[in-house]
């Protein structure tokens, strides 16, 4: 059974965003990017997915610059076999990544696509439930237990009152949440051994996916600050200005 | 061309991320009209009818929306979304989960998470965990989005007289099924609507240590109990009470975060707070800078000591 993994560069969520002076965009020239760490933990399950003999193959994806050649070899360091990048200088929106996977998934026919649940730069948390709509699969989103047998997909779900497990038949779209996994941190010689694993290279063009973003971003702003708060020397102050101050209690 | 809003309900119920969804409706001029999607919803229903605001609600009872898969109800909002100008959903797990699906099937963007509407095509949200604000306007026809529950007033659940409609339920995709559900049980108000929260960090050390210092904190100001991601990680506290980008958006009127360090990532759950107050050991801890009110020093004394002045 082949899984397909969609990774995204972002940037690194030890990094604090700054708004560009014009309001336009976030600055995000010169700051470390990463690997979304929703989508760590989606190749981290394929793997061990892989290792538990249940899958054969794993594809790794990523969409956007040239440089996110980068995610994919760490994705193949983590033991992903080969990896598919869709160049392109489009502001890529989930609907748009979504058609894209559609395509390749189209060619690939994996039984299994892993994604993360949303990415730590857009916080859009769509691009797996549209790929799902689009390919006609069921989904399992927000997963933090999978189970895969040769027919069909047990998820347990993380939702708001606690957990739920749903079954779906295969081929089939899981999103990552936080408790899936833990990922493995890459080796040294892993790292060497992915720069000769395979990397497929295409375009929307190619793919034949118009991947033109429907969302115009107006302005970007930061958010109101906080006015500075006070230090309470004791727990009696603290009560004191919560009841009189604050009146919150 | 009117708005739709998608209910999250227990089939008896209606639950409380609805009414914020419905009031972020009623900003956008139209009429609203309610769908609740579910199996022996009639109780839900009546109770939708009521909510102010509402216009009309339509109802699909069907066995298949039991459990609001995604799958199902996904169609089915798919087939209505055509005669409406914006289509709603509350941005929980329930409106996350299916919402998405109908925009792509629609052929439309999704907006996610919206916190202000600044006109019936331009919206405002946060993105890089709540770091930034974009304003983003929509071209397509159909505007289809989640809320940010905490970021509008609920409507109110009495005062209204909406007519009940019945809708044909369509068939079941028949791609999943239900197999169960494993809810935390708790009598505290639920973390999303909650008026104070009391939330606990790592610094708490142990599950048995959280339950006895956060929890009767918690019963004495009648507030619900949430958690940073790692008290969550090292299984102080489940899952579903995590707040931060990644688990639950709170904004209530008072919130004590208890040995809580303040990584960006929690602060995105709780930053637009009324009032923060913060309990840390580590007077450099980056929670202090949003704290209205800070107190340094051992939790394991200050929240007894806390306990005991509220009961004076």
């Amino acid at each position: 059974m082949k899984a397909l993994v969609a990774v995204k560069r972002v940037v690194d969520y030890n990094v604090k965003v700054r708004v560009k002076a014009d309001g336009s965009d976030v600055d995000i020239a010169n700051v470390k990017m990463s690997m979304n760490p929703f989508d760590e933990i989606a190749v981290e399950e394929a793997v061990r997915l892989k290792e538990a003999g249940k899958i054969s193959e794993i594809v790794v994806v990523s969409m956007g610059s040239g440089k996110c050649e980068e995610q994919i070899r760490t994705a193949m360091a983590m033991g992903a076999d080969r990896g598919i990048l869709v160049e392109t200088d489009i502001d890529l929106q989930p609907l748009a990544v979504a058609k894209l996977l559609k395509a390749i998934v189209t060619k690939e026919q994996p039984q299994l696509v892993i994604l993360g649940k949303q990415a730590i730069d857009d916080d859009s948390n769509q691009t797996g439930q549209m790929l799902a709509a689009l390919t006609g699969m069921p989904q399992g989103t927000f997963a933090s237990k999978v189970e895969l047998t040769t027919e069909a997909l047990t998820v347990t779900r993380e939702i708001d009152g606690g957990l739920e497990t749903v079954k779906l038949q295969l081929p089939a779209v899981v999103t990552t949440d936080l408790r899936l996994n833990e990922p493995r941190y890459v080796k040294l010689p892993n790292i060497m051994a992915a720069k000769k694993k395979p990397l497929d290279k295409t375009t929307p063009a190619d793919l034949g996916v118009d991947a033109a973003p429907r969302l115009k971003t107006l302005k970007v702003a930061e958010p109101p600050k906080r006015s500075a708060g006070i230090k309470v020397g004791s727990v009696a102050e603290l009560v004191a200005k919560l009841k009189n101050e604050a009146k919150v209690i | 061309m009117g708005i739709l809003v998608i209910a999250e309900h227990d089939n008896t119920s209606i639950k409380s991320g609805t009414l914020n969804t419905v009031a972020a409706a009623g900003k956008l001029g139209g009429d609203v009209h309610l769908l609740v999607a579910g199996s022996g919803c009639a109780a839900a229903a009546q109770a939708a009818a009521k909510i102010v605001g509402v216009a009309k609600v339509l109802v699909a009872d069907a066995a298949h929306f039991a459990h609001g898969l995604a799958e199902n109800v996904g169609d089915l909002v798919a087939g209505l979304a055509k005669g409406y100008s914006h289509v709603l959903a509350p941005a929980t797990t329930y409106g996350k989960n299916f919402l998405p699906r109908v925009a792509a099937l629609l052929d439309v963007a999704q907006i996610s998470d919206i916190i202000a509407i600044d006109s019936a095509d331009t919206f405002v949200r946060p993105i890089y965990a709540g770091n930034v604000f974009a304003t983003v306007q929509s071209a397509d026809t159909i505007k289809v989005i989640t809320v940010r529950t905490t970021a509008f007033d609920p409507a109110a659940t009495e005062g209204g007289a909406a007519v009940v409609e019945s809708i044909g339920a369509g068939a079941d995709a028949g791609k999943s099924s239900f197999v169960s559900q494993e809810l935390t049980k708790s009598d505290r108000p639920e973390l999303a609507a909650a008026k104070i929260i009391v939330s606990g960090g790592r610094a708490l050390g142990s599950a048995e240590q959280f339950k006895a210092v956060i929890e009767p904190l918690a019963d004495k100001i009648g507030a619900a109990v949430g958690a940073s991601r790692a008290a969550v990680d090292a299984g102080y506290a489940p899952n579903d009470y995590q707040v931060g980008q990644t688990g639950k958006i709170v904004a209530p009127q008072l919130y004590v975060a208890v040995g809580i360090s303040g990584a960006i990532q929690h602060l995105a759950g709780m930053k637009d707070s009324k009032v923060i107050v913060a309990i840390n050991k580590d007077e450099e801890a980056p929670i202090f800078q949003v704290a209205d009110y800070g107190l340094v020093g051992d939790l394991f004394t200050i929240v007894p000591d806390l306990i005991a002045e509220l009961s004076k």
